[in-house]
C-alpha cells in the first residue's frame, strides 16, 4: 500500500496534473474569497466554498481519469496485480494519494479564516465545519472519478464519464423537483432504475438470467405493492433520487451546522464507491 | 513447485486454454513453445494470478494461487509479454518502487537493486527516464523487475522478443545464469531459443498441451530416420540415378542450390545406418563432387510443426510437394540452359 501511494504521490508531482489540480481550486477558491469575503466583507467562508465547488466537476475527472485507466492501457496493471500485495491495498493506497493532493489546498484554506479574522470576528467553528464539509465532498467526487477510471481502458473515456456523473450529481437538487411526486410517476419511475440495475448486473456478471430476474422480481413487487395501496408510493421517487443530491448534504455543512448524518452519508457513500472499484477490478480478473 | 490441474480458460465461447495439465519441478528451464495465440500468455497469466481460470487450480509451492495469492505470488517473479514499465520513472526509481511493491525488507533493498542491475547490466541507464530507453534496456529492466528479490521461480513471456542478436544472446546467458538458483519458465515461439535454453519443453496448440519433455526425447521421439544435406555438383538426372542406386535411402528432395552449376539434397534415411561415407564413394565413382555434407538430426522445429499442425498434414502432400520441387527444379535447369 506505501509502495502505490508513494508511487502515485511521486507521479502527481513529476507530471503537471497534481500542480494543475491544487492550482485551479485554489485559483477558483481564491477568486470567490477576493470577492465575496474580502470585497463585501462576508465574514463565512461557507458561502465562498459553496461557490466554487463546481470546481469539481471539472478537475476531478482531470485528477481521477488516468489513475486506473493507465496502468490498464500501458499493462502496468500486470506488475501491481501480480505482486503479493492485495489488490485493497492497491485501490486504498491509490486513494490515499489522491486525498493527499486535495488535503493540500484544503489546508491552504484553513489559512483564509485566520485571515479574515484580523479584519472582524469570524465564527471558527462554523467555518471550519464548512472546510470540513467541503473535503468530505471531494473526497466523495474522487472516489467516484477513481472509480469510472477503473471501468474503462482510456482516459478520455474516464473523463467524459465522470464528467457527467458529477454533472448528473450536481443537477439532482433540480432534477427531483421537476419530477413529478404522484403515485404513478414514481411507479414508473422505480421501474425503470430497476431496469437500469439490472442492465448495470449484467454488464458486471454476464449473466442475463440473473439481470433480468432481479429487474423483473423488483418491478412485479412495486406493481403488486403499487395495487395494494398506492398512495405509499406518492413521493418515493423523489426520496429515492435525492439519495443521490450530493450537493443538499454540502449546504447543511456550508451554512455552518455540523451534521452527522452528512459525515455518515459522504463516508459511506465513499467507501461504496470505494469497494465498486475493488470490485471492477476482481471482475475484470474473471472475464 | 507449481502443478498445473485441468486448467480450462473461456473467453465467451473461445476456449484458450483446453484442460492443461503439468508440473514443474525445481532448478530446471521450462519453455512454453506454441504458435501465436495458442495459450502460452493466457496461461502464464493464470499462473501468476493476473487472470482468473473459469476451471481447474494452480498450486504454488502448495498455495493455491486463488485462494491464497499473497503466499503464491511471493514465489514468482514475473515479466509479462509487454514490459510493466512506468515511463516517467528512471530505472533505479523503478526497481526500488518494485522492490518495495514486493516487500523487500528494507535494509536489503539497497543492496538487491545494485545486484539485480549489475546482473542485467543496466547500471549504465539506471538515471535514465526509462521512455528514453531503447526496447533492449527496457526488455532487461523489466527482467530486473522479475528477478528482484529473488523469488524461487521466474515466469518470462517472450522474453527476447524484439531484441537485437548480441541482446539476445546477453538475455539468453542470464537466463542460464539464473537457472542455477531459480525455476525458470520461459515461453517462446522461436525454436532455436528453446532448444538451446530448455531442460524442458512444453508444447502448446490451440490451448491444449500436445508434448511435454525433454528437447533430446522429442527429437528422437520423431527420428527413427536421419537426415543427410548434401550440396553437390552435376546435373538433376545424374544425381539422381545416384541416389536410386542406394538402397538405404527412403526419400530425398532436390532443389537448386546457391553455387551455380550444383544441387542442394536433403536426404532421408531409413534407418539409423551411418551412408555418408557410402554417399562419398558413390558419387566420386560418378564424378559428381561432393561441395557440402552434413548430418543433422531431426530438430525440434519438424516436432513442432509436426505436433502443432497434425490436423492439416497427411502423407500425400510431401510427396506432391517434392514433385512440384523437382519440375521447379528442371524448369530452372531449362531457363538456365536457354540463356
Amino acid at each position: 500500500m506505501k509502495a502505490i501511494y508513494k508511487k502515485e504521490i511521486r507521479s502527481y508531482f513529476t507530471s503537471v496534473l497534481g500542480y494543475l489540480f491544487i492550482g485551479f481550486l485554489l485559483f477558483v477558491i481564491g477568486l470567490y474569497f477576493t470577492a465575496y469575503n474580502l470585497n463585501y466583507a462576508y465574514p463565512e467562508i461557507g458561502y465562498t466554498l459553496s461557490s466554487s465547488i463546481f470546481v469539481f466537476l471539472i478537475i476531478v475527472p482531470i485528477l481521477t481519469m488516468k489513475i486506473m485507466a493507465d496502468e490498464r492501457r500501458l499493462k502496468t496493471d500486470q506488475m501491481l496485480l501480480t505482486a503479493p500485495v492485495r489488490n485493497t491495498d492497491i485501490i486504498i493506497g491509490k486513494y490515499l494519494a489522491l486525498l493527499t493532493v486535495f488535503l493540500l489546498p484544503v489546508i491552504l484554506c484553513c489559512i483564509y479564516p485566520v485571515i479574515l479574522s484580523s479584519f472582524g470576528s469570524v465564527n471558527f467553528k462554523m467555518s471550519y465545519t464548512a472546510i470540513l464539509g467541503f473535503f468530505l465532498f471531494g473526497a466523495l467526487a474522487l472516489a467516484i472519478g477513481m472509480f469510472i477510471s477503473s471501468l474503462t481502458e482510456s482516459q478520455v473515456i474516464a473523463a467524459v464519464l465522470s464528467f457527467a456523473l458529477l454533472l448528473i450529481m450536481f443537477m439532482m437538487n433540480g432534477i427531483t423537483s421537476f419530477i413529478s411526486g404522484t403515485a404513478f410517476a414514481s411507479l414508473v419511475g422505480l421501474i425503470l432504475i430497476l431496469i437500469i440495475i439490472g442492465y448495470i448486473l449484467y454488464h458486471m456478471t454476464q449473466n442475463y438470467i440473473l439481470a433480468a430476474g432481479v429487474s423483473a422480481i423488483g418491478a412485479i413487487i412495486c406493481i403488486i405493492l403499487y395495487v395494494i395501496d398506492s398512495s405509499k408510493f406518492a413521493g418515493k421517487l423523489t426520496n429515492i433520487l435525492s439519495v443521490l443530491n450530493v450537493t443538499e448534504k454540502f449546504s447543511n455543512f456550508a451554512g455552518g451546522t455540523f451534521d452527522v448524518t452528512g459525515v455518515v452519508y459522504y463516508l459511506s457513500l465513499t467507501s461504496l464507491f470505494l469497494f465498486l472499484t475493488i470490485q471492477a477490478i476482481q471482475k475484470r480478473r474473471w472475464s | 513447485m507449481i502443478e498445473v490441474k485441468n486448467l480450462v480458460k473461456k473467453y465467451g465461447n473461445h476456449l484458450a486454454v483446453d484442460h492443461l495439465d503439468f508440473t514443474v519441478e525445481k532448478g530446471q528451464i521450462y519453455g512454453f513453445l506454441g504458435p501465436n495465440g495458442a495459450g502460452k500468455s493466457t496461461t502464464m497469466n493464470i499462473i501468476t494470478g493476473y487472470i482468473s481460470a473459469t476451471e481447474g487450480q494452480v498450486l504454488i509451492n502448495g498455495h493455491d494461487i486463488f485462494e491464497e495469492p499473497e503466499n503464491a505470488k511471493k514465489a514468482i517473479g514475473y515479466l509479462p509479454e509487454i514490459p510493466p514499465l512506468y515511463m516517467d520513472m528512471t530505472s533505479k526509481e523503478y526497481l526500488q518502487f518494485a522492490a518495495e511493491l514486493k516487500k523487500i525488507p528494507k535494509d536489503q533493498r539497497k543492496r538487491m537493486i545494485n545486484e539485480v542491475m549489475e546482473l542485467t547490466k543496466i547500471d549504465s541507464v539506471k538515471d535514465r527516464l526509462i521512455k528514453n530507453l531503447s526496447k533492449g534496456y527496457r526488455q532487461r529492466v523489466g527482467l530486473a523487475q522479475a528477478i528482484l528479490g529473488y523469488p524461487e521461480i521466474i515466469i518470462l513471456d517472450e522474453p527476447t522478443v524484439g531484441l537485437d542478436p548480441k541482446q539476445i544472446i546477453e538475455i539468453r546467458d542470464l537466463i542460464k545464469e539464473l537457472s542455477k538458483k531459480h525455476t525458470v519458465i520461459l515461453s517462446s515461439h522461436i525454436l532455436s531459443e528453446v532448444s538451446a535454453l530448455c531442460d524442458h519443453v512444453l508444447i502448446i496448440s490451440n490451448g491444449k498441451l500436445v508434448a511435454s519433455d525433454t528437447p533430446e526425447h522429442l527429437g528422437e521421439l520423431m527420428a527413427g530416420s536421419n537426415t543427410v544435406v548434401l550440396t553437390v555438383k552435376g546435373s538433376t538426372e545424374k544425381i539422381k540415378s545416384v541416389l536410386n542406386s542406394i538402397n538405404e535411402i527412403r526419400d530425398y528432395q532436390i532443389t537448386k542450390s546457391m553455387e551455380s552449376g550444383s544441387k542442394d539434397i536433403k536426404i532421408q534415411m531409413k534407418s539409423q545406418t551411418d551412408i555418408r561415407e557410402k554417399l562419398f564413394f558413390t558419387f566420386a565413382e560418378q564424378r559428381c563432387p561432393i561441395l557440402m555434407m552434413d548430418s543433422t538430426k531431426i530438430s525440434l522445429e519438424d516436432v513442432f510443426l509436426e505436433l502443432t499442425s497434425k490436423e492439416q498434414i497427411n502423407e500425400e502432400i510431401p510427396e506432391n510437394l517434392q514433385e512440384e520441387v523437382e519440375v521447379k527444379v528442371e524448369e530452372e535447369e531449362q531457363n538456365e540452359s536457354n540463356l
